[in-house]
């Protein structure tokens, strides 16, 4: 989809602020909308290519205007409603409750498993890589345009690159698909390659900085050899 | 979908209120929550990226591997795991400068650097660090990088988690690994800064 998350080139979004110190988590509730992230992937919620395509459809100025850890409460909640695993309006009721009532406790419960499952997952972590049979179509060294279509669902295809062309410098073997995965697909593992851009390419020669390239991951279905012509690129 | 922008008590109330029916359905516990905040606040972070560049600083063999195998090199210390399943480390010299990103999400290797500061996951950062390199480093950062320095922005699309191996500063020939270490920022591994210089 063609969203507000795709900031890659955007102007206008103002200077980068950086304090001199930041706590890991600025606020209590980051804490528990951190952790969401790896408790609902164990329960079923999404992958973390669907994870991101529910962040990818808050609305556009949310999105812009809200600290990055509530982007995650929104794609616990849409995931939780469209897998019949939340009761919104019962979110609703108890946020009503929460804000009257802050200092209420939680409910408290014991589960030794789901401790465990942390401590395990934090070094093993969840790999994308996939292997694969299928023979890669590209190689290190090949010149490659990116399609320029414009697709509706989750796609990593960012539009800054789509239609530029680029040289690949790495091949990295078979990973799972998002745009297959994010979308309510199998994980159909693609080839993934960096391509390298120039500034010139992606920016023109009027607004490109001096002396500098852009290293984009791509999938292969992402890519066609640079030179060829029609719809796709 | 909500155009609604929550304030900061809005947000928390509703964090609570999910959590506590997370708790209820057996898919979270604060301790789990607890146990998994403690790892990213004390035992996973920018340190343990430290101590590989001060490695690769004073082994040549091990900075070899480090640039052909991040991932491989990162387990002889143990180093690994969430959202760095797949890392590859990129070297500045004095000719190349590298930096980090990722434009359409916040992707960030875990491992080696902890969870990301803020600003990395902000719009401001995220879209003008492809564009503009020099300018947001110069501006925002207070780094100024010659022209004749290529300036290679790395946009982390994949799962594969990209780093930086900063270059070794000036006059630190006689520190030992765990000193150099101490020179090693977060900021030199995503590439908006050098390493600390040694304080003389």
């Amino acid at each position: 989809m063609n969203g507000v998350h795709d900031l890659g080139g955007t102007d206008g979004l103002g200077p980068v602020v950086v304090p001199d110190r930041e706590p890991v988590f600025t606020a209590e509730w980051e804490k528990a909308a951190f952790a969401m992230f790896s408790m609902c992937f164990r329960a079923g919620f999404f992958g973390v290519d669907e994870f991101r395509y529910g962040i990818e459809q808050m609305h556009p100025a949310v999105y812009l205007l809200s600290p990055y850890y509530e982007h995650w409460i929104h794609t616990v909640e849409h995931y939780g409603k469209a897998k019949g695993l939340l009761d919104l309006d019962e979110v609703d009721r108890r946020t009503q409750y929460y804000l009257e009532h802050p200092d209420a406790p939680l409910p408290q419960r014991e589960d030794p498993d789901l401790v465990a499952f942390v401590e395990a997952v934090v070094p093993a972590g969840a790999p994308a890589k996939r292997e694969s049979d299928k023979a890669p179509q590209f190689k290190v060294g090949d010149t490659v345009t990116v399609r320029a279509d414009s697709p509706l669902g989750h796609t990593r295809r960012a539009r800054y690159i789509r239609g530029r062309t680029g040289e690949i410098v790495l091949a990295h073997g078979t990973f799972i698909y998002p745009d297959s995965a994010g979308n309510g697909g199998g994980d159909a593992p693609q080839h993934v390659y960096t391509v390298k851009f120039t500034n010139t390419e992606l920016w023109g020669p009027d607004t490109a900085e001096p002396n500098g390239v852009v290293y984009f991951d791509v999938w292969e279905p992402y890519i066609v050899p640079a030179h060829t012509t029609g719809a796709a690129a | 979908m909500s155009t609604h922008v929550r304030s900061q008590e809005e947000i928390a109330a509703r964090v609570k209120a999910l959590e506590s029916i997370l708790i209820e359905k057996g898919i979270m516990t604060t301790a789990a929550v607890d146990r998994l905040v403690e790892i990213y606040e004390n035992e996973v972070g920018p340190q343990l990226g430290a101590k590989v560049v001060a490695r690769a600083w004073t082994d040549p063999a091990f900075k070899q591997r480090l640039l052909a195998d991040a991932t491989k090199a990162c387990a002889d210390f143990g180093i690994g795991g969430l959202q760095g399943e797949d890392m590859v480390v990129v070297e500045n010299t004095a000719d190349i400068h590298n930096v980090i990103v990722c434009t359409l999400c916040s992707c960030y290797p875990w491992p080696v650097l902890g969870l990301p500061p803020n600003w990395y996951k902000e719009p401001a950062y995220r879209s003008r660090i492809v564009k503009e390199p020099r300018k947001v480093l110069r501006e925002d950062f207070g780094y100024e990088l010659s022209d004749s320095v290529e300036v290679r922005v790395w946009d982390s699309s994949s799962e594969m988690r990209y780093w930086v191996l900063p270059v070794r500063p000036a006059g630190t020939d006689a520190l030992s690994e765990a000193e150099l270490a101490g020179l090693v920022t977060r900021d030199s591994m995503i590439g908006v800064g050098p390493a600390a210089s040694p304080v003389s």
